[in-house]
């Protein structure tokens, strides 16, 4: 039958054994998640992991974080997004309120767990799980019940869940971060496979009392609504809000208007899909000399603009697991071999625009051959280049209009970041 | 300081120290206790003796520790039903708390309760509550009237609290809607056919409304409910559709796919010429593909949802394939998923792209994976068949890097291939069989085995390669011994002069070296058509076969649509029917899409039950109905007229009564509370079987004279002619709470008996000697002696067939005999078996029907004050008498020595018949054997 969602969860460690949990429906034998961890173990030995088991007519959906195992068990036909998108939220709440969710901060906080817990989800639907407003409720010390402090606070079941009343600042300031990330998977023959730039606007808001306030980017759907059509426009193929921003104003007039969350938060996400190529290119050559040695040459060439410069660059290459005593040269940057990981990073701290380096690497291997059969895990790369976009996303304006009238201001900043791969041949 | 002080132990008299702390007069000391008790609850250690203490710490004024008690009461309250009614004033004043949080707190935790007793005080506090000013407290409360509904529905429905919920639709506070929608949906799932929901064009304004303002979690619930709706018309659809869009850009994946399910729903009433469903088609396909930008589990849920939109709406994600390339990094379970969409958008104009992708997966370490990448090129070279020469020379190229399970994959798509596309890509036919010594999964020997079969006239040797595989016929799995018998077949129908030998041969293996029902018939099969008609063997053998479709693991269409209108659950996860996760009984509503726009089809009825052609069932998939009629109806013999009635339900009860149930009987139950068994046992019509209570009655000679329990004769159980001279008879008697064997032996040999011992097997109670076997002097001819041999439930446990059997060793000095006896039930009835009156009937009527059992005993002349007296004397207890238009009822309890618990309500009948209604739940065993006992 027909389910929101979960009718216990779990907090179980890394051994199974079980950490906490809360019955929210009595429909499922709690001792059934005694089932869970033979069957992860069960299907961690075939390969075969994955989200959802099952046992007789118990569903297990579960999730990992940390040293933890996040399990919900269910006997209906639940929603199995919501659950999972209710298992994230959990591992976010308890980071934010215990810093770092693993086994000692759950014994270290079972009493607030147990709270948590409790308002998070009732009777299998999930309730107010915004950490910001939960904390004026639920906090780490037991609280008297003097008057004054056992007021439900309005935003709980307010339209606006996510902002309390009275906050204030002697300065209003908003930062607002533009980060890029380019995801392009390169094939061994150096063509580009796919390429896509996922970015985030994130929101640092620093804003007295209740305020409104509107971004305007230079968003090529929004120029066309509007007839205006100077200076370059972008193309965002999809678009992901933060709760807080009114999503049929947008789909009506892609207009971005909002209360803000107090704090830090991600505003909205967007994807664009256009072919773009890596920004720092490689090119590598590895020889194997079976049962003597293995060379490897990198070259990394930085495709963006001059004034521009790459900062942390990490270039990771795989080499065989059974390679031993290292040696490198660098044209510029270090090189470091972690054998735990099977990598050599190269790191480089500043990597300018239209510049080229190289890397050669030369490992020792054993004379026995290893006859295991290793993946071939690609080349990643890392990198922060500031105040750059590659869409060219910009953001035109911020208005803030509070009732009170103040002046606020708001800070813009943009990052690119990589997150691409490039295959071996 | 963190709470993991709390877990420290004191271990000895622990719970005794909580006990103090929890009375202590100060307030932080109580706290503390509190703590503690919740810790060691936490890591499984029963606190449940504390629960009159932890109730006593409930009225307090600290937030915190009521939360505690609160949650400690949830936790127990199941276990110790009577004392949970002491909380219960706690809860109806905390209801009226001036703090919302504590009223709130109070009606949630109250419907967690679930103990049917207290329900009935909830009503009024609930309905309070569902009325409350603060929204807080009407949200809870909300929620609370599906909790108690699932305790007590009735309860629910003559309270009224289902016409409160549905007014809290229209409640001014979004959240308080969300979850009345919420509350509401979970409670129309256990009733299919009521309209409860009533969703009509007002609601669902109201409906859309609060999907704006309302938490993420809200959107979810309401986006659900609206995916239950049947819009009028399209021009009601399409409105639906624009407000529900917006949605698509939130940034819960999970709202992101209940908006997904609404649209995709009612898309199929909008007509494809509108200019608004191109649009809707186009907002779809970026959404779903930042999905694969969500976590891994979301990105599954997504993806296996993917799967079903693109066999629904193909043109959705059509130019969408790149992205659903496998990174290096993704878990195993999204490679796997994006592989088969892969597949599914394969076309001609990205075949190239995926080919190349294809073949790099390929020579991948995960072998699942590469397995699944090798047959991927197979599809799609059944698919798009101008990338069919591509493919096979992709896989043939894998097969020349001769790992083993790349190569065994290869060959068995290749087999597909040939079908599809025959007499067009033999020539690869060679290179198949250089690799043929290296096969040893049963699919590509079987395929394998299938070409050479096939393509016989095209291969030189196929005779001697065919012969080769029938040297280990029999250690071949089915699979393969059928296709080979096939292929030899065939070979010869071809190759008749060659290989008249090697048909003989795999025909007689078949036929007459097998025991494989399948392999034989199709053996004999062979045989008969060979033997009668050549030329029709040629012809049904040598027929041409049918090409194979194109796409074999698509989604039956009635399934999919269903599985369409539940996007985002476990059922489109699991591509399972939603039926599929129903227990028991409960009806299940079959969600259908809208009838298609434009089809024809009148959209006017809103009643899709009735009309569209999606109604109509497949023709091929015959009802369940209609096999079982066919099946019966198929040549049998024409249907017995009548069938034997099957008269005293005892019969059948004592059958089930021994299978199954025992292990949880036996097993567990370590720390908890017994379990509780009840039988109703209805003396009368099967005086064969109610022998062991019979025996009861028939002793104890005068009326109401106060009687022990009773002992049936001494038996034989060892005779003297199968132990070497030793006789041995006995019976079993429970005196004074002890369980005695009573034993005489009786020496037949000519020579003296010595050194006896006694041991028992491990049998169903643990019986097992208490001490040894006293027989003192040695034993003469023809001599015969008593033994009372004391008896402890303490041996271990194992369950015998019948229950109460029992086996014996007993050894002497010539050698050991064993034989076995059974014991009667009533000799497990301890002295302490009287339950609490109120206990008796709390649980009287939890027992689940199944659990019972019915008798009748005839031809017993007692009153029930004479009946009840004696069974007293066995310890069957009675508990209370009522009489029901002059019949009177016992009802009895007894307990066994492993803790469980057996219920009976005894009915007697006025003169001649003594009725006993027997009830009893899970373990039913016990009153049958009692019954079946000697």
């Amino acid at each position: 039958a027909w389910s929101m969602s979960a009718s216990a969860v779990f907090v179980l460690d890394l051994k199974g054994k079980v950490l906490i949990c809360r019955n929210y429906k009595g429909d499922v034998d709690m001792s059934e998640i005694d089932h869970f961890f033979t069957l992860l173990v069960q299907q961690e030995e075939e390969g075969l992991l994955c989200p959802v088991m099952s046992h007789g007519n118990v569903h297990f959906l579960w999730i990992k974080h940390s040293n933890l195992y996040l399990v919900a068990t269910t006997n209906k036909n639940s929603n199995a997004s919501l659950v999972y998108a209710f298992l994230y939220k959990l591992v976010e709440v308890f980071t934010e309120y215990f810093k770092e969710l693993e086994e000692e901060s759950i014994q270290d906080n079972f009493v607030v767990v147990y709270e948590l817990l409790d308002e998070l989800m009732d009777f299998g639907f999930p309730q107010t799980t915004d950490s910001k407003i939960l904390q004026e409720y639920i906090t780490q010390q037991g609280n008297k019940l003097e008057v004054a402090k056992t007021k439900v606070p309005t935003t709980v079941t307010n339209a606006v869940s996510w902002r309390s009343e009275g906050i204030r600042y002697k300065k209003n300031e908003v930062f607002i971060d533009v980060i890029e990330s380019i995801n392009v998977l390169v094939n061994a023959n150096g063509s580009v496979m796919s390429s896509d730039i996922v970015g985030s606007i994130k929101l640092k808001t620093m804003l007295s009392g209740m305020p409104e306030l509107r971004l305007g980017l230079n968003d090529r759907m929004l120029f066309a609504l509007t007839g205006r059509d100077k200076g370059k426009a972008v193309t965002m193929e999809d678009v992901k809000f933060h709760q807080c921003v009114r999503l049929s104003r947008f789909e009506s007039d892609r207009t971005i208007s909002f209360i803000p969350p107090d704090g830090e938060s991600e505003l909205m996400s967007y994807r664009i899909n256009t072919h773009v190529k890596p920004l720092i290119w490689i090119e590598s050559v590895i020889e194997k000399f079976s049962h003597s040695r293995v060379e490897i040459m990198v070259k990394a060439k930085g495709q963006f603009k001059k004034q521009s410069v790459a900062n942390n660059v990490e270039i990771r290459v795989p080499v065989p697991s059974d390679a031993d005593s290292p040696k490198f040269k660098t044209s510029t940057g270090h090189a470091k071999y972690v054998p735990e990981k099977n990598l050599v990073v190269w790191s480089i701290k500043s990597f300018p625009g239209g510049k080229e380096f190289l890397m050669r690497a030369h490992f020792g291997l054993p004379s026995v051959e290893n006859h295991e059969m290793e993946g071939r895990p690609p080349i990643t790369v890392k990198f922060e280049i500031p105040y750059f976009t590659v869409s060219g996303i910009q953001v035109r304006y911020m208005k803030i209009i509070e009732k009170s009238g103040y002046q606020a201001l708001p800070w813009v900043r943009y990052i690119t970041q990589s997150g691409g791969e490039r295959r071996f041949a | 300081m963190t709470d993991s002080k709390y877990f420290t132990t004191t271990k000895k008299g622990e719970i005794f120290e909580l006990k103090a702390e929890l009375n202590s007069d100060k307030k932080e000391k109580k706290k503390e206790a509190v703590k503690k008790v919740i810790a060691s609850m936490t890591v499984g250690k029963d606190v449940s003796a504390l629960f009159p203490d932890v109730v006593n710490c409930m009225q307090t004024d600290n937030l915190e520790l009521k939360k505690l008690v609160y949650l400690y009461l949830m936790n127990y309250a199941k276990s110790q039903p009577d004392m949970a009614i002491m909380a219960v004033n706690t809860f109806v004043k905390d209801c009226e708390d001036l703090n919302p949080l504590i009223r709130a707190l109070a009606v949630r935790t109250m419907g967690c309760i679930r103990v049917d007793k207290i329900t009935e005080y909830l009503c009024e506090p609930l309905r309070k509550c569902l009325k409350d000013e603060d929204p807080y407290v009407r949200k809870t409360a909300a929620v609370c009237v599906a909790k108690l509904h699932d305790i007590n529905a009735q309860l629910v429905e003559d309270q009224g609290f289902l016409d409160t919920l549905k007014d809290l639709i229209s409640d001014s506070n979004p959240m308080v809607v969300a979850n009345a929608v919420a509350a509401l949906s979970e409670i129309a799932e256990s009733h299919p056919n009521s309209n409860l929901l009533d969703l009509n064009p007002q609601t669902i304004n109201k409906l859309l409304t609060a999907l704006n303002e309302c938490t993420e979690w809200g959107q979810i619930f309401i986006l659900d409910c609206l995916a239950s709706y049947l819009p009028r018309d399209d021009r009601e659809s399409q409105s639906i559709c624009e407000r529900v869009t917006p949605r698509l850009s939130h940034a819960n994946s999970a709202v992101v796919l209940s908006a997904v399910k609404v649209l995709m729903k009612f898309m199929e009433m909008l007509p494809k010429d509108l200019d608004y469903y191109g649009t809707l088609l186009k907002k779809l396909a970026p959404p779903l593909v930042t999905l694969l930008s969500a976590e891994p589990e979301l990105q599954y849920v997504a993806l296996r949802n993917i799967n079903l939109i693109v066999q629904k709406r193909p043109e959705i994600l059509k130019h969408e394939m790149k992205v659903f390339f496998v990174k290096y990094n993704d878990p195993i379970y999204v490679k796997l998923e994006k592989l088969d969409i892969m597949i599914r958008l394969a076309s001609q104009a990205n075949i190239a792209q995926v080919l190349a992708e294809l073949k790099e997966y390929a020579t991948e370490v995960d072998v699942d994976f590469v397995r699944k990448a090798v047959r991927a090129i197979g599809r799609c070279a059944i698919k798009v068949e101008q990338s069919a020469e591509r493919c096979v020379s992709t896989l043939l190229d894998l097969i020349q890097t001769k790992v083993n399970y790349v190569v065994q994959e290869a060959i068995v798509v290749i087999k597909d291939i040939f079908r599809k596309y025959p007499n067009k890509y033999e020539s690869v036919i060679a290179t198949l069989c250089e690799n043929l010594d290296s096969l040893d999964e049963p699919e590509a020997r079987a395929a394998m085995i299938w070409i050479v079969g096939e393509y016989a006239e095209r291969i030189d040797n196929a005779d001697e390669l065919l012969e080769s595989f029938l040297e280990g016929f029999h250690d071949e799995s089915t699979q393969v011994q059928l296709q080979l018998l096939t292929a030899i077949v065939k070979l010869f129908l071809k190759k008749p002069t060659e290989t008249q030998e090697l048909v003989q041969q795999v025909l007689s293996l078949a036929t007459q070296d097998s025991d494989n029902p399948d392999l034989r018939d199709r053996g004999y099969i062979y045989w008969r058509l060979l033997s009668t008609d050549p030329v029709a063997a040629k012809e049904v053998v040598l027929a041409e076969k049918p090409l194979i479709s194109e796409e074999t693991d698509l989604i039956e269409p009635t399934l999919l649509e269903e599985l369409i209108c539940h996007i985002g659950t476990l059922a489109s996860v699991y591509h399972k029917p939603p039926s599929a996760f129903v227990e028991g009984s409960r009806g299940v509503q079959h969600k259908r899409l809208p009838p298609r726009a434009g089809s024809g089809e009148s959209t006017e009825s809103p009643d899709v039950g009735q009309s569209g052609p999606s109604e109509a069932p497949p023709a091929v998939i015959p009802s369940q109905g209609d096999l079982l009629g066919d099946l019966l109806n198929l040549d049998l013999a024409p249907p017995t007229a009548t069938v034997p009635s099957v008269q005293p339900s005892m019969q059948m009860g004592a059958m089930d009564l021994l299978g199954g149930g025992l292990d949880s009987l036996l097993g567990g139950d370590i720390g908890g509370s017994p379990s509780v068994t009840a039988m109703p046992a209805s003396l009368g019509s099967a005086p064969a079987v109610g022998g062991g209570l019979g025996d009861l009655f028939d002793l104890g000679g005068g009326v109401g004279m106060p009687t022990g329990s009773y002992v049936a004769p001494k038996t034989v159980w060892l005779l003297a002619m199968k132990a070497k001279g030793l006789e041995i008879s006995g019976t079993f008697a429970r005196r004074g709470g002890i369980i005695q064997m009573d034993l005489s032996l009786t020496n037949k040999a000519m020579s003296v008996m010595t050194d006896f011992a006694i041991q028992f097997n491990r049998n169903s109670f643990g019986l097992a000697p208490a001490g040894p076997l006293q027989v003192l002097t040695p034993l003469s001819p023809n001599q015969t002696i008593d033994v009372s041999l004391p008896l402890s439930t303490s041996g271990p446990v194992m369950k015998m067939e019948p229950l109460n059997n029992l086996q014996v060793a007993v050894k002497n000095n010539i050698d050991v005999f064993y034989f076995s006896c059974q014991y009667p039930l009533s000799l497990l009835f301890v002295e302490d078996g009287k339950m609490d009156r109120q206990v008796f009937l709390a649980t009287w009527k939890d027992i689940p029907n199944d659990n019972e059992a019915q008798f009748q005993i005839k031809d017993i002349h007692l009153n029930s004050d004479v009946a009840s007296n004696k069974l007293q004397g066995s310890n069957i207890f009675t508990i209370a008498k009522r009489t029901v238009e002059g019949q009177d009822m016992l009802y009895q309890s007894v307990k066994l020595t492993n803790g469980i618990w057996v219920l009976a309500e005894m009915r007697i009948q006025t003169e001649p018949f003594l009725l006993s209604d027997l009830k009893c739940t899970e373990p039913r065993i016990v009153y049958a054997n009692l019954l079946h006992s000697q």
